[in-house]
């Protein structure tokens, strides 16, 4: 089936004018770029007041929605930690339903938000079946590389050598052991209607990539790096500069994977380090200001993580290169 | 006058499949478990051949399964699922939650032993496990009490003044997989008794809105509640189920005019109590099983009754007292097995109940039937006789609660 290709490109004039649909006044950290996420996929959205949110126990979730008060002006449920698709899954199985007996007049639109705790771990079985069957939703993963909501803990998106209060630095291990799950891939191996790696730098890449998963027939996944100053330990006001040098560096590759074509293609911030490998920064410009990392630079600096760290971060990017036909 | 009805052989999984075909159900979300299936299979055959128009979603658990409903609940639609033992405890995570935010879904429960050994057949252990989850637990006797009890759910777990989801028990294999008689409502008939689900409406600003996910009036369902404010809501969950109380009754007597059957007050059922002198206290299919040789008994001069608990959740506690307060020995049957108390859920809910009575029965428990074990009119004939023994030497026996049906 051929899909509408959304042709929208987002401008900051018309967003400026757009009614703030997460709005101010939440209580994530200062400068959480969840709250930045949250809010460019609003300004996002094809039908701003015809879209539900069902969003994952996270950061996002309860720094957002502290009772009495709610940063949401769309419809918006938690329910638990693991099973916000499959929330979705019932509440597009009743309007279908109640539409079909003329109970309601329209299906909403549909966005599932969790972090990488749901999204990575404990959350896969159920996105795994909602994809399966084929709802109509849109599901964006912000991913900050652990459970920091529960105060640092390592997840399936953290990645080697990082410091967490799970995956400690000591004298026998340095950090997390092994390297974080490709999981924008896991993904897009379900054949969704459309799945794609993101990151909250890169505004308009994310926005437009938003606007196409919520406009395509069928299931939609969006990967999107997140930082957390809490555990990355950066000054808090480098949130967009630690996204950005980390597509930089090709440790997080922007990239889209088409449904209908079944094809994966590079998105165009990731495209230059394909054109010019030597504009691709090393990783180490993306470690050393992240005190999750310290132990790899002080008290002696350890060229042999380093040098792995770096290993692993151009497998990866060969690996996506060769996905999307750039190899 | 009752309406005509349609006789049909069929089981217990069966009757509650038709039960959830004449509620109009919107969504169902269930994830296959033996004893459970044939209600997902007969509904399979409902939505394959278009006889209804609710939107099956088949899941990948039955943590989803219960997650679905509450997304499809929260989204307006009346929600059905059905489950059992381990699927039960798989998705404990979400019944409480489905309670607490107030989704009243309708969930059949297969009653199964639980993992491990792993078993398939009857037992009350995990749904009693669930006593706490604020749902309403109605116990099924029989297949025709399945279906009954189903319709009835909805009406109770939607009621304006209720509001909380119902779990409906039949035990595995002895009802689920066995063929009875079935009096079935007419489609119309059973549309007519359980109208459409009206979404709860909540006052938002000084404004009605409805608790539902809708565009037109957003509202946020599932916040954050600290020490602040969450003792508030667990209170307002606690008085919903009381207000339930009356309703229960209500429901059991309109059904009664409409079909011809009641199950005594919603609650309890209790025979020849009145001038017992032993009480056999039970829930479900173990309950037929007790009337008959309780009747059989007092046939041969015997003067024994039964109290057949329907609904434990909420808990009938000061009817129960009255019922029993005057019977000189009580003994409480039930196939659960806990260990390191001392007895299982109904007999600690029934003999505190009686606490408050100036005039308290001797109380002996018994755990039976674990796993499917048969229990059978010998079994419980063996129970009244020790029953009665205790009343005429007035000794107790050493043990507060003990096994039966098991192995010597």
């Amino acid at each position: 089936m051929t899909q509408e290709k959304s042709e929208w490109r987002p401008r900051l004039k018309d967003i400026a004018d757009q009614e703030e649909l997460f709005t101010s006044g939440q209580r994530l950290c200062a400068g959480c770029p969840a709250g930045t996420v949250a809010r460019m996929a609003m300004h996002a959205l094809p039908r701003p007041k015809n879209t539900i949110v069902s969003n994952a126990t996270g950061c996002l979730e309860v720094a957002s929605t502290i009772y009495p008060y709610s940063a949401w002006r769309v419809p918006w449920m938690h329910s638990l930690f693991e099973n916000a698709p499959a929330n979705a899954s019932g509440i597009e199985a009743a309007y279908k339903a109640r539409k079909r007996q003329g109970l309601e007049k329209d299906i909403p639109d549909l966005l599932v938000i969790s972090g990488d705790g749901s999204g990575f771990d404990i959350g896969v079985q159920a996105a795994s079946g909602a994809i399966e069957r084929r709802h109509n939703f849109l599901y964006i993963i912000y991913d900050n590389q652990a459970y920091q909501n529960t105060g640092i803990q390592r997840s399936g998106a953290t990645p080697k050598y990082a410091w967490t209060t799970t995956s400690q630095v000591g004298r026998a291990v340095p950090g997390k052991p092994t390297w974080k799950k490709p999981i924008a891939l896991v993904y897009a191996a379900h054949d969704p209607a459309y799945c794609a790696s993101a990151s909250v730098s890169h505004w308009r890449d994310f926005m437009v990539k938003v606007r196409k998963g919520m406009e395509v027939d069928g299931p939609a996944v969006i990967h999107v790096l997140s930082p957390c100053h809490r555990n990355w330990r950066y000054p808090e006001e480098l949130g967009m500069k630690m996204a950005k040098l980390a597509v930089e560096t090709c440790f997080h590759p922007l990239w889209e994977y088409d449904g209908d074509t079944r094809t994966y293609t590079m998105s165009s911030p990731s495209m230059r380090y394909v054109k010019d490998p030597d504009k691709k920064k090393p990783v180490v410009e993306w470690l050393e200001p992240q005190g999750r990392f310290r132990h790899l630079f002080r008290p002696k600096r350890r060229d042999d993580w380093i040098q792995d760290f770096q290993r692993l971060v151009d497998e990866d990017w060969e690996f996506i290169q060769k996905l999307t036909n750039m190899g | 006058m009752t309406v005509k009805q349609h006789l049909m052989g069929i089981n217990g999984d069966e009757a509650v499949a038709y039960a959830a075909k004449h509620a109009l159900v919107d969504v169902c979300a269930a994830y296959p478990i033996t004893p459970q299936t044939i209600i997902v299979e007969k509904f399979a055959e409902f939505v394959a051949n278009g006889e209804v128009e609710t939107e099956f979603v088949r899941v990948e658990s039955e943590h989803s399964a219960l997650s679905a409903c509450v997304g499809a609940a929260a989204a307006g639609a009346r929600t059905f699922t059905a489950s059992a033992a381990n699927g039960i405890e798989l998705m404990h995570e979400v019944i409480f939650l489905a309670s607490s935010i107030r989704m009243p879904i309708i969930m059949a429960v297969a009653d199964r032993a639980p993992s491990g050994p792993i078993n398939i057949h009857g037992d009350s252990t995990v749904s009693l496990a669930q006593r706490d989850t604020g749902w309403i637990m109605i116990y099924c006797e029989n297949s025709q009490e399945a279906y009954d009890a189903t319709l009835q759910a909805f009406r109770i777990g939607e009621h304006p003044d209720v509001q909380l989801p119902v779990m409906t028990m039949l035990d595995g294999f002895v009802l689920t997989h066995t063929l009875e008689n079935v009096y079935l409502l007419g489609e119309k008939d059973a549309h007519k008794f359980v109208g459409r689900r009206e979404p709860m409406m909540i006052e938002i600003d000084g404004k009605p809105v409805p608790l539902k996910l809708d565009p037109k009036t957003p509202i946020t369902i599932g916040p954050l509640q600290l020490f602040d404010y969450y003792m508030e809501t667990k209170l307002q969950h606690s008085e919903a189920m009381e207000r339930a109380r009356p309703v229960i009754t209500q429901i059991n007597n309109e059904w009664a005019q409409l079909t011809g059957r009641k199950y005594g007050d919603g609650y309890l059922q209790p025979f020849k109590v009145k001038d017992a002198d032993a009480v056999l206290v039970t829930t479900g299919s173990s309950a037929g099983t007790a009337r008959y040789v309780a009747r059989q008994l007092r046939a041969q001069g015997k003067k024994v009754g039964l109290l057949k608990v329907r609904t434990f959740r909420p808990f009938p506690y000061k009817k129960l007292a009255k019922i029993l307060a005057d019977v000189p020995v009580v003994g409480v049957f039930e196939r659960t097995h806990i260990t390191g108390s001392f007895g299982g859920p109904l007999f600690t809910e029934v003999r505190s109940a009686l606490y408050e009575q100036n005039t308290r029965p001797a109380i002996l428990g018994y755990y039976g039937g674990l796993g499917g074990r048969d229990v059978t009119p010998d079994d419980f004939e063996a129970m009244y006789k020790e029953l009665l023994k205790v009343k005429t030497t007035g000794k107790a026996p050493r043990d507060l609660v003990k096994y039966v049906t098991v192995r010597k």
